[in-house]
C-alpha cells in the first residue's frame, strides 16, 4: 500500500471507478477508455447524453447500462441541444452542480449534428461537449465522415477512391465561435485528459473536448496498439494536444520529440495503399498545420 | 382577468397559466407571435421559464425532450414546414413518454409557398403517438393548453393542440384568463414518476432488442386508450372549475337531423351559422364538431352518427390517393355499425391553402349531399376553378 500511495503522486487520475464492467465496446476501443477516464474525473453528479454513435451501443442494451450515471439517448443530430436543454431543465427545477455531458462521435458532431452544435456554442449552453473522434462512421461499419483524414480507406472510399478531402478542423471551427474552452486530448496522455475535464467542469458555458479515439476494426489496427496509435498521433503532430480559452488564447499542452508521420500511418491498415509520395504529402500538410497552430500560439502570447 | 387576445397570444397565455418551466422554440409564420408573446411574458417576469432560442424546429422539439426529461414542464409551438422538420422528434417525444405540450398553427405545406391554413401539416403527424386537439376559438385555445398539460401528465404522452392560421392565430377575441393561481388548483406542479436523477441513475432510450420493443409499443397503446376517458374527464373538471368545456366531440343541433356535417377548426363556427339558417328554413341538418383526432373517439362518433341518413365530412386536407383524412376516420368508425343504422359518408375537400370556406360553400355541401348518389361521394372537391 505504501508503494501505491507513492505512485499516486505521479498521476492525476482518480482511483474511483464510475463506469461498470460489462460494456460492449470492441477490444481496444479508444472511446471506452476515454469514457472510463472522463467518468473518474466527472464523478456521479453527471448526466450523459448519447446521440446515435458507438457509445449508444457500448452502454449496453435495455435494461443494462455501463455508465454508472444517468444516461439519456437522443436522436443522431441532437446531442448538443439535448444536453443544453437538460442543463436548462436542471436550472428551471433548481438542481445545481450537475455536469451535463454530450458524448458524441465524429459523424454526430461534424456532419449530421453540426448545425445544432454550432447553435449550442453560439447560445453558450452550459455543457461539456465531448467528440470522441474515430474518424469515420464506425458504428455503421466504417463509412467516411467529414472527420475522415485525407488518404484513408473506408467502405465508402474504397480502392483508388480513397478519401480525397481533408479532415474538418473541429477545434478551429469551435474556437471561431469564441466558446469559453476548447481542448484536444487522447487516452495516451491520461493526466492531460483528466486535467482538461477538470478545467471544463470548472468553466461556465460551452466547453468542447475533442478526443482522438483509435478504433481497431475501423483503422485496421491492432487492438494492443490503441495507446501507441494515440501517442504517435500526438508525437507526429497529426493530432497536437492544445487548449483554446475564450476562442482566442491558444496554449500547447505538450511538445514531445517530433516523430515522422509515417510511423503513425504504418500502424493502420486504412492507409496501407498510400505510396511514399502520398505519405510525404500528408507529412507536408501536417507540418503546414503545425506552423499555423504555433503561429496562433505566438499571437496569443503577444496579445497577452 | 379578461383580455383581448389573438389565437396565438391565447396559446402563449395558456402556457403562462400552466407555468411552463422551459420553452424551446423557433419562429415560423404564422406561429411567430406565440413565441414573441412568450418572450414578452418571460421578460416581464409573468412567466418564470427558461426560454431556449433554438436554431430550428428539430432542435425546438429536441429541447423540449431534454428539458422534460429532467422533470420540467415544457412548451413549444410551430407550424407547417416546422412541424414536418420535427417529425423524427415527434416520434421520439411520444415513445420516450414525455408529456410535452405543443401548439401547431395549421398551415398548408409547400411548394408553392403558402402561409395560409389547412390541416395537412398536423394530420401528417397522426401516427407519431401525439394526442391531437383541434380548436375553434381563442378561448378554446387557451383552455385547451391548460387541459393538455392535465391530460398529457396523466398518461405520459405528448399533446398537440391545433389552431387555424390567421382565422384564429391572428384574429382578436375577448379571452378569459384564469391566471396561475387558479390554474394550479386544476393543474398541480409536474411530478414525473421517473426522470434524469443523479441520485437514482437510469439509462433512457438505449438499445431495445426484439424481445421487448413490442411491449413498449403496447404500453403506449394502452396509455392512448386511457387518454380518451382522461380527456373527457379533464374537460368536465375544467368546466366545473372555470365554467367552460368543449367535449372531445360536440353535437351541434343534431337532435333528429338526417344530414350531419362533420367539421373541425374554425369551419365549425361558420357551419353553426349555416345550420341555424337552414334549420330556420326547415332543413333537417346538424353538425358534429371533431375536436379530438387521437386517440380517435370512435365510440362517441358512432353513437352520434348511427341512424342518420347521410354524413358530409368537410376535410380541409387531402391524403393524396385516398381522400380527406377525417372522412377516412369517420368511415372507419362506422364500419361495425349495422347496415340499417349506418349513414352514407361523403367526403368533401374544401379550403386548402387557406381558401375561404364561406357559408355559401357549406350550404352548397349541405344541399349537394342530399342529392348526390353515394357512389360519387367518396371525394368531392368544392369550388375548384376550371
Amino acid at each position: 500500500m505504501q508503494q501505491l500511495a507513492h505512485l499516486k503522486k505521479f498521476t492525476e487520475v482518480a482511483d474511483r471507478e464510475i463506469m461498470h464492467s460489462g460494456h460492449v465496446a470492441c477490444p481496444g476501443c479508444g472511446a471506452a477508455l476515454a469514457m472510463r477516464l472522463a467518468l473518474k474525473t466527472l464523478g456521479r453528479d453527471t448526466i450523459i447524453v448519447f446521440p446515435a454513435c458507438c457509445w449508444a451501443v457500448i452502454d449496453g442494451p435495455f435494461p443494462y447500462s455501463a455508465s454508472g450515471v444517468p444516461v439519456f439517448q437522443v436522436a443522431f443530430e441532437t446531442a448538443a441541444i439535448s444536453a443544453g436543454a437538460i442543463s436548462a431543465g436542471l436550472e428551471a427545477t433548481g438542481k445545481k452542480g450537475i455536469n451535463v455531458v454530450a458524448w458524441a462521435g465524429d459523424g454526430g458532431t461534424m456532419d449530421i449534428g453540426f448545425g445544432q452544435l454550432s447553435a449550442a456554442a453560439e447560445r453558450n449552453d452550459h455543457i461539456i461537449y465531448v467528440c470522441y473522434d474515430n474518424e469515420a462512421y464506425m458504428n455503421t461499419g466504417i463509412q467516411r465522415s467529414s472527420a475522415t483524414p485525407w488518404g484513408a480507406w473506408t467502405t465508402t472510399t474504397p480502392g483508388k477512391d480513397f478519401k480525397q478531402e481533408h479532415k474538418k478542423n473541429l477545434v478551429e471551427i469551435m474556437a471561431a465561435h469564441r466558446i469559453p474552452y476548447a481542448a484536444t486530448a487522447t487516452v495516451a496522455y491520461p493526466d492531460d485528459l483528466v486535467r482538461k475535464f477538470r478545467k471544463a467542469m470548472s468553466t461556465e458555458g460551452f466547453k468542447l473536448i475533442h478526443i482522438f479515439s483509435p478504433c481497431p476494426p475501423g483503422h485496421k489496427a491492432l487492438e494492443k496498439d490503441t495507446i501507441l496509435e494515440s501517442r504517435y498521433a500526438v508525437e507526429s503532430r497529426v493530432f497536437p494536444l492544445y487548449e483554446v480559452e475564450r476562442g482566442t488564447d491558444y496554449k500547447l499542452s505538450m511538445d514531445p520529440p517530433k516523430r515522422q508521420v509515417n510511423d503513425y500511418l504504418a500502424l493502420q491498415g486504412r492507409f496501407k495503399h498510400l505510396t511514399s509520395e502520398q505519405r510525404m504529402f500528408i507529412q507536408h500538410k501536417v507540418e503546414e498545420e503545425w506552423i499555423r497552430l504555433r503561429h496562433r500560439m505566438r499571437v496569443s502570447e503577444a496579445m497577452g | 382577468m379578461q383580455k383581448v387576445l389573438t389565437g396565438n397570444q391565447s396559446a402563449a397565455w395558456g402556457a403562462m397559466c400552466a407555468q411552463a418551466q422551459v420553452v424551446s422554440a423557433y419562429p415560423i409564420t404564422p406561429q411567430t407571435t406565440i413565441i414573441e408573446e412568450l418572450a414578452d411574458l418571460v421578460a416581464k417576469g409573468l412567466l418564470d421559464a427558461k426560454f431556449i432560442k433554438v436554431e430550428s424546429e428539430h432542435s425546438a422539439m429536441a429541447g423540449c425532450i431534454g428539458a422534460q426529461a429532467t422533470g420540467a414542464r415544457t412548451f413549444t409551438a410551430t407550424s407547417s414546414q416546422g412541424l414536418a422538420l420535427m417529425h423524427e422528434e415527434l416520434h421520439w417525444a411520444a415513445l420516450a413518454r414525455l408529456p410535452i405540450v405543443m401548439a401547431d398553427v395549421n398551415r398548408a405545406m409547400a411548394p408553392g409557398w403558402s402561409i395560409w391554413t389547412d390541416q395537412n401539416d398536423s394530420l401528417s403527424q397522426r401516427d407519431t403517438g401525439w394526442l391531437q386537439f383541434y380548436c375553434e376559438s381563442n378561448q378554446e385555445v387557451l383552455d385547451t393548453v391548460i387541459q393538455a398539460y392535465k391530460i398529457a401528465e396523466s398518461v405520459d404522452l405528448p399533446v398537440m393542440l391545433v389552431l387555424d392560421a390567421f382565422f384564429l392565430s391572428h384574429t382578436y377575441e375577448a379571452v378569459e384568463i384564469p391566471g396561475q393561481e387558479a390554474t394550479r388548483k386544476y393543474l398541480p406542479p409536474y411530478k414525473p414518476s421517473i426522470y434524469l436523477d443523479v441520485k437514482d441513475p437510469h439509462a433512457f432510450g438505449g438499445i431495445v432488442p426484439q424481445d421487448v420493443y413490442m411491449e413498449f409499443r403496447y404500453k403506449m397503446q394502452v396509455a392512448m386508450n386511457e387518454a380518451l376517458d382522461v380527456s373527457v374527464k379533464a374537460d368536465e373538471d375544467y368546466k366545473a372549475m372555470f365554467g367552460r368545456g368543449y367535449g372531445v366531440i360536440e353535437q351541434y343541433r343534431m337532435d333528429d337531423a338526417d344530414t350531419i356535417l362533420v367539421t373541425s377548426g374554425t369551419v365549425a363556427s361558420t357551419t353553426r351559422a349555416v345550420i341555424d339558417d337552414m334549420k330556420a328554413k326547415g332543413q333537417s341538418v346538424g353538425m358534429l364538431k371533431m375536436k379530438m383526432l387521437r386517440p380517435f373517439p370512435a365510440d362517441l362518433v358512432r353513437e352520434a352518427l348511427e341512424g342518420r341518413k347521410r354524413v358530409a365530412v368537410l376535410d380541409r386536407n387531402i391524403c393524396p390517393g385516398m381522400g380527406g383524412i377525417w372522412s377516412q376516420e369517420i368511415r372507419n368508425a362506422l364500419y361495425h355499425t349495422p347496415e340499417s343504422k349506418r349513414p352514407d359518408v361523403y367526403g368533401y375537400i374544401v379550403g386548402l391553402g387557406g381558401r375561404d370556406v364561406t357559408p355559401e360553400v357549406i350550404e352548397k355541401i349541405a344541399l349537394d349531399v342530399q342529392e348526390r348518389p353515394i357512389k360519387d361521394g367518396e371525394q368531392v372537391w368544392i369550388g375548384l376553378k376550371e
